[in-house]
């Protein structure tokens, strides 16, 4: 089962070579992960997607608790919850007809054209990962060039909070 | 260097070490100077409080540190250089983190404005040693000197203990800076866990007055958590059969009836047998090892299984338990000592009759008989006439191999932190640097080595060390020019193709032991060995050096064979 768990650590340099170690280290599965600062300068806050038998994903999150840098950890996935993930598309669209297509594309998916040139547009869009999945399928008839995820962020909905 | 109140003072970084080793309490560090430690060699040259002892590999020192620590309350410390210095230490840091050793190993860095750029005798360390340390630093202002070293003892010492690496660059032992050490530590991201949970603990009493074959199986954590005792009250309480793991042999005396030996691949048939049969099993500081487990599936198939660990990551990580208990070894048997007072119930008397009549019967197939009328000499011979002529009360290290499986079965160890060898990692090579690290913890101790050819040599520069600090050690190389477990693995399964495992060219240890300046005595005959042991035992300021020829052919048993379930070994 996939589970997005949400990391509060050390901002301190190595910390997130210790996450991405633990997990090559025990042969984990990432399937995104990404980090930043928080609003508090000294702790960074990471989102990890994994997937797993509950008895590793148990062990994951004991893993990941040991390490010293760690702080506090949320499994969101028991939790209701919102996930997001942005993605960035840069589309050639010089054939006769694909600069309106495409755009039109892009509105369906709520995405924003950030960059037009007479060649290219870069799209962007947010949402589930299974939204941008499906955008990108969309546009499998128009030849992309760069496609750039910033993998999972997620949050608890409600009062259930992940801080210090 | 001078001052000893706690004012504040401005002092180097090579200072402020030497100075927070002395406000730890620390009175020996094992090392290896080079360049980018030489003002910490300096620093440590001023002042007399924390001894140095040089080692000649800095493999070895992180093993007599290991064996330090093993054998007494304290955690070990070694110095190494950067570069290669840091490199030879990481197989020993790697043992200890296997083995749960408090250890605080400094590695000297390039300096500061040098890191990554390939500089002469330049590694990640931080990198390299990651994930094989519970945590490690890399200190790049002298102004966090102080505090990082106290945090490296705070961690390394507390919870599940292990190592902890502080690199330290050239630049940062040179600057300066106001030097107060700070009393305490606080850590938001560390705060282990001491008492377990009182619901816990009082399903876990339920659960154990329920049993009617009960077993007691019991790790290294009790001898790291010091339980021992606690752990020797709760199962007299009981009247339950216990058995301990290869890390945790000393935590129940085993001269006593209730001790039914090691358990696992080369653990006794009484052991295993009562595991397999067992209805409630009391895990305690013990991590369901693979070689203790045989094959999990087939593991502990009718228990209902409680465990106490420090380490919640242990619990439910290779078996599924039913009633976990996060804590401390020590304060958790109290709780449970306590528990079972309160709750006034009694184990069930017929059962328990009964479970120990079949386990004397188990017992009466003396899975650990040899031939003692060989006329070679046996290796199990050797290590109980040692017990016996010690008193069993020696503190003993061993290498890795057939040695060390027959150290583990044939010297009943009665007390804790008296065994000292590598079980998680399996180091050959360790059990001499461990015997310094004991001696020297122990000055006045009987510490026997119990080697054999092949793991001897893997750290055999340290017999200079021994000259040199006057280790007494007593070594007793079991020889039987064979790598022994891997030739009784070829025997037994790749039909005896002995691929590389035979030791040929082996030196006259005789002469070796001479050279570094020792007793050399080499025993080829059974009615000698006893002999040549009182002669060792005698010569008590002397490092004896006994070559035993032993059996070629000797294997051990019983065993559980790879894949195999506890109630499937094989037997003499």
């Amino acid at each position: 089962m996939r589970h997005i768990i949400s990391v509060l650590l050390e901002n301190e340099s190595g910390a997130l070579s210790r996450v991405a170690g633990l997990f090559s280290a025990r042969g984990y599965n990432i399937e995104s992960l990404t980090v930043a600062p928080t609003d508090d300068p000294t702790l960074s806050r990471m989102t990890i997607v994994t997937s797993g038998s509950d008895e590793i994903v148990e062990q994951i999150t004991k893993q990941l608790n040991k390490l010293v840098d760690v702080i506090k950890l949320l499994d969101l996935t028991s939790y209701p919850h919102i996930e997001r993930e942005m993605a960035m598309v840069k589309v050639r669209v010089d054939e006769a007809g694909d600069r309106e297509e495409v755009k039109r594309l892009a509105d369906i998916f709520r995405g924003r054209i950030i960059d037009v040139t007479h060649k290219t547009y870069v799209i962007e869009i947010t949402g589930e990962g299974s939204k941008l999945d499906a955008f990108l399928q969309a546009l499998e008839p128009f030849p992309v060039q760069e496609v750039v995820r910033s993998g999972v962020m997620g949050i608890a909905r409600g009062d259930v909070a992940l801080q210090v | 260097m001078s001052e000893t109140s706690a004012s504040s003072t401005v002092l180097t970084g090579a200072e402020i070490f030497v100075r927070s080793l002395q406000a730890e309490g620390v009175d020996l560090v094992f090392g290896y100077p080079g360049g980018a430690v030489l003002h910490i060699y300096d620093a440590l040259y001023k002042q007399s409080q924390v001894s140095h002892v040089l080692v000649r590999h800095e493999q070895g020192g992180i093993h007599a540190a290991e064996g330090y620590a093993k054998s007494s309350d304290k955690p070990g410390v070694a110095l190494v250089t950067s570069g290669p210095g840091a490199t030879n230490a990481v197989t020993g840091i790697a043992d200890a983190y296997m083995d749960s050793v408090p250890l605080v190993v400094f590695t000297g860095q390039v300096p500061t404005s040098m890191i990554g750029n390939d500089a002469f005798q330049e590694v990640d360390t931080v990198g390299i040693t990651r994930p094989c340390v519970k945590h490690n630093f890399l200190v790049k202002d002298v102004k966090d000197l102080a505090t990082t070293i106290k945090k490296a003892f705070y961690i390394a010492t507390t919870g599940r203990p292990g190592p902890v690496v502080v690199d330290i660059p050239k630049d940062v032992t040179a600057d300066s800076c106001e030097f107060e050490y700070p009393e305490s530590i606080h850590m938001r991201s560390y705060n282990p866990k001491t008492r377990g949970h009182t619901g816990q603990i009082r399903r876990a009493i339920d659960l154990i007055l329920s049993a009617k074959q009960p077993m007691i199986y019991t790790g290294g954590g009790v001898i790291l958590g010091k339980g021992s005792e606690a752990l020797t009250e709760f199962t007299r309480k009981l009247g339950y059969p216990i058995t301990n793991t290869l890390m945790g042999l000393g935590a129940y005396p085993a001269s006593d009836e209730q001790f039914v030996g090691m358990l696992g691949m080369h653990g006794t048939y009484e052991a295993n047998m009562g595991m397999h049969h067992a209805d409630v099993l009391i895990a305690i500081g013990a991590r369901f090892d693979d070689r203790v487990t045989g094959n999990i599936e087939k593991f502990c198939p009718h228990a209902k299984i409680v465990h106490v660990d420090v380490d919640p990551a242990s619990i439910s990580k290779n078996v599924k338990v039913d009633v976990p208990i996060v804590g401390e070894v020590e304060p958790v048997l109290r709780e449970l000592i306590r528990a079972l007072d309160e709750n006034g119930g009694q184990p069930d008397a017929d059962a328990l009759k009964a479970w120990w009549d079949q386990i004397r019967e188990w017992r009466g197939q003396d899975c650990l008989k040899y031939d003692r009328d060989s006329e070679l000499i046996k290796p199990q011979f050797v290590v109980q006439k040692f017990w016996e002529l010690t008193g069993g009360d020696a503190f003993v290290t061993s290498d890795v191999g057939q040695h060390q499986m027959w150290a583990a079965q044939f010297y009943g160890f009665d007390k804790p932190n008296r065994w000292i060898n590598s079980g998680g990692l399996g180091t050959m090579g360790v059990g001499l640097p461990f015997a310094m690290g004991v001696q020297l913890a122990h000055p006045d101790a009987t510490v026997g080595c119990i080697t054999g050819e092949a793991s001897i040599q893997m750290c055999m520069q340290e017999l200079s060390t021994c000259y040199q600090y006057q280790l007494p050690l007593k070594i007793l190389n079991l020889n039987n020019r064979y790598m022994g477990m891997v030739r009784q693995w070829q025997e037994f399964f790749y039909q005896g193709r002995y691929a590389m495992s035979y030791m040929d060219a082996l030196p006259d240890f005789v002469k070796l032991a001479e050279a570094y300046g020792h007793v050399g005595i080499q025993v080829d005959k059974p009615g000698d060995v006893e002999g040549a042991l009182k002669e060792a035992l005698a010569q008590k300021d002397r490092l004896v050096f006994l070559d035993f020829i032993t059996d070629q052919s000797e294997n051990v048993y019983p065993m559980i064979p790879a894949g195999a379930g506890q109630n499937e070994m094989i037997l003499v």
